[in-house]
């Protein structure tokens, strides 16, 4: 059982957490992931671990609530517990030392990229973010990234905050700038991670993505997470959870992410008409 | 006095009804009550040379339990067991008895042997019941420290026979729940999770730990065992966790799932209760398991439970060369499902929104033996053929899990990822790391990874008591 120590709204739908878990705190590189089961009936679900407090021995939770277990999650308190909690799980990032690297988060992503450009500048990296969400209220971990960054750019698609467009307008500009990248990170929603490879391959640009497909155990034993990368068969939880994005099959992930859509729309419309019952006045 | 007649044939398992069965997660197999079972035990005929006994990977004293069955001494009889297998009811339920004890059994010769895996059953569960323990006092605490890696038959067997002799013992389980593929892998059906939770429970009266969540390899390796937890000696038991998929067009597809995740979303995270519990699992109305072994027949299984209307066993064997337990393809030809024998797929069909639409397969022949002995199956040109399916499950075998070889580069593993160890003793090549069960073998059954775990136990002792003595030669795999 791992206590949440704290909880704060970064923006609609999106919290997050400190959790009481020393030895994963203990152990955890960045771009590790651990696995979460909130409640007895809980789904065993994969989160990035976006930070850690060593001395507190705590990590940190980005949490989009989209189906029935994330908004469950979120809707947890400072002094509740979560269940399970097991890690740190995956790879950790490669962080050559004096690499000019460009981060790149979309949405909650963000939260990924934070520990990975913590990563970098920790081993004299330059380190360039750029971070994006649909409008102002979506662009999360704006003043941590600021702390670590050499140059932090913020994009929203409405241009209610920062510069209009996509996070891939922002890298072109970049590169146009004479900014020669080694390598560039991008994690956030598919369709954004393949853009920004479009634009890095004809480049040859080395370019690293972080991958969240559906998971079960996360430790190499049921397959469900399998991934074709360069057209060999790669599991996300032990092989990953990042892979060179150049060689990813991005259209095959997205079709598979979608393997349980009716199941997870049916489980959030039960879960909504059980929270919608026990606010209803008696 | 008459001499003794003995009944040629073993008193029947009640059984389930298989067409209401077939569609219930409830247990199949009932138990004896206590006449059956006492009847049953009184066809044992206690013969001198006890051969029943060498069949046991445990070594159980059967001529003994047995006896006390028959003398309704069902204390006595359960302490026996205990005295040498620390979980009887799970055991009893899904050991391969007729290819162990019973194929011993001197009864058998002529007539069915002794229904003995029946009546260990009868007794773990009867002992469950009226709730006898097992008093036997622990010996006194050594003061060693012991980890095992891994809460499936293996690490719980080295837990409870070290626990026994004194030592600590910590148990790491990677995942949620304690039992390994007892929980994630064996349906309930065929081995209630309650009971897999009460024979743990045991061990936790005997003083075992188990940690829950311990990802060994990622949240501790087996070094930090050592040098930060303190652990003298190190049990490695994480079973063949690494599923195979075959190189065919089409294994990416929705719908397309390991006989591990198939399984582990059906009994672990109770898929098949959905949308109580919140995993949810792709219920097909027409699924095709690919497998010949009591992982395909445990998936095929489920697959009915969950729906299926259509529920094929897809083998490229014959029927003869399954190596599946009799018992379990009986069972499943009952409940309805569908075995295509000598046919193995070759590509995986999709429909627009690239979920499962067929399987394509090819009629196989069977050609020379292999090295297994088995007669090789042999494609035959021309004769593929299209199975309308919208769930495959692989059940093909597994590969070692790399978490813990990925972190320990001085343990040696064969070409495979197997751990080396000794047979005889579990030894490693890396001092007090000893390792047994699938992970040393390959994908093999439940209680030849009890075996391993008996063996390795004594090993361990040895080695706590005198770690510089030598003597493990570990022999390739």
């Amino acid at each position: 059982m791992h206590r949440i120590l704290s909880k704060e709204v970064l923006a609609p739908d999106v919290v997050r957490f400190w959790v009481e878990g020393p030895h994963i705190a203990r152990k955890r590189k960045p771009g590790q992931f651990v696995i979460v089961r909130a409640s007895d009936e809980g789904e065993r679900i994969p989160l990035t671990i976006a930070d850690v407090d060593k001395g507190r021995g705590a990590i940190s939770l980005v949490v989009q609530g989209v189906g029935k277990s994330t908004r469950y999650l979120n809707s947890l308190s400072e002094g509740d517990v979560i269940l399970d909690l097991a890690g740190p799980l995956g790879r950790p990032t490669r962080t050559p030392p004096g690499r000019k690297v460009c981060c790149i988060g979309g949405g909650i992503g963000t939260a990924v990229v934070y520990p990975i450009a913590c990563g970098f500048k920790a081993l004299q990296g330059d380190v360039t973010v750029v971070i994006g969400g649909r409008s102002r209220d979506f662009v999360i971990l704006e003043q941590e990234l600021r702390a670590v960054a050499d140059r932090l750019i913020v994009t929203t698609d409405d241009g209610s905050y920062g510069e209009r467009g996509f996070v891939t307008d922002a890298l072109r500009a970049l590169i146009a700038d004479g900014h020669a990248f080694d390598e560039v990170v991008a994690v956030g929603p598919l369709p954004m991670m393949k853009a920004v490879v479009d634009v890095t391959r004809p480049l040859g640009i080395p370019t690293t993505v972080s991958l969240n497909p559906v998971m079960v155990d996360g430790t190499g034993m049921c397959g469900g997470c399998r991934v074709s990368v360069g057209g060999e068969q790669r599991f996300v939880c032990v092989d990953g959870p990042e892979f060179d994005g150049l060689q990813v099959d991005f259209d095959e992930l997205q079709a598979r992410l979608r393997a349980y859509r009716e199941q997870e729309q049916e489980a959030l419309r039960l879960y909504n008409d059980q929270v919608a019952a026990c606010q209803a006045p008696r | 006095m008459a001499k003794k007649t003995i009944q040629k044939t073993k008193v029947p398992m009640p059984l389930a009804d298989a067409h209401e069965r077939a569609r219930s997660f409830e247990e199949v197999a009932l138990g004896y009550p206590v006449d059956m079972a006492v009847l049953e035990a009184q066809r044992c005929i206690q013969c001198k040379n006890i051969p029943c006994v060498a069949g046991c990977p445990v070594e159980i004293d059967i001529p003994l339990f047995i006896k006390q069955v028959a003398d309704r001494d069902f204390e006595g009889a359960f302490k026996t067991l205990m005295d040498r297998n620390v979980l009887p009811a799970i055991c009893g339920r899904v050991c391969p008895q007729e290819e162990q004890c019973e194929a011993k059994c001197t009864i058998g010769i002529k007539n069915e042997p002794v229904a003995i895996g029946r009546l260990e059953r009868f007794v773990a569960d009867y002992a469950a019941v009226v709730k006898f323990t097992d008093d036997t006092p622990p010996s006194p605490p050594t003061g060693h420290k012991v980890a095992v890696v891994g809460s499936g038959p293996a690490g719980l067997t080295v837990a409870a026979d070290l626990a026994k002799m004194g030592h600590g013992v910590t148990v790491f389980e990677a995942l949620h729940k304690p039992g390994g593929v007892l929980v994630y892998g064996i349906p309930e059906f065929r081995l209630p999770k309650s009971i897999v939770e009460r024979e743990i429970e045991g061990l936790t009266r005997i003083g075992v730990e188990i940690k829950t969540n311990h990802v060994i390899g990622q949240t501790f390796t087996v070094d930090e065992l050592f040098s930060e937890l303190g652990f003298e000696a190190v049990f490695i038991a994480t079973g063949a966790g690494l599923p195979t998929f075959p190189r065919i067009p089409g294994i990416n597809l929705i719908g397309v799932y390991s006989a591990n995740e198939y399984l582990t979303r059906s009994n672990l995270m109770k898929a098949y209760q959905f949308p109580r519990s919140d995993t949810p699992t792709i219920r097909g109305t027409r699924v095709a398991v690919i497998g010949g072994g009591n992982t395909a027949m445990d998936a095929v299984r489920t697959a009915l439970r969950l729906g299926a209307e259509h529920a094929y066993l897809v083998y490229r064997r014959t029927r003869a060369e399954m190596p599946a337990r009799l018992e379990e393809i009986e069972h499943a030809e009952e409940e309805g499902v569908e075995i295509m024998m000598l046919a193995a797929p070759t590509a995986i069909l999709s429909d627009e929104r690239s979920r499962v639409r067929a399987i394509r397969c090819i009629r196989m022949e069977l050609g020379e033996p292999d090295a297994s002995g088995r007669r090789s199956p042999v494609p035959m040109k021309g004769s593929e053929f299209d199975l309308d399916v919208d769930t495959v499950v692989f059940a093909i075998g597994q590969g070692a899990n790399p978490l813990i070889r990925n972190t320990t580069p001085d343990l040696p593993v064969n070409k495979w990822g197997n751990i080396l160890a000794d047979d005889g003793t579990g030894a490693t090549q890396k001092p007090g790391v000893f390792a047994g069960g699938d992970i040393v073998t390959g994908g093999a059954t439940v209680i030849s990874a009890m075996g391993a775990g008996r063996r390795a136990a004594r090993a361990i002792d040895a080695y706590l008591r005198n770690p510089s003595a030598d003597g493990f030669s570990p022999t390739d795999v």
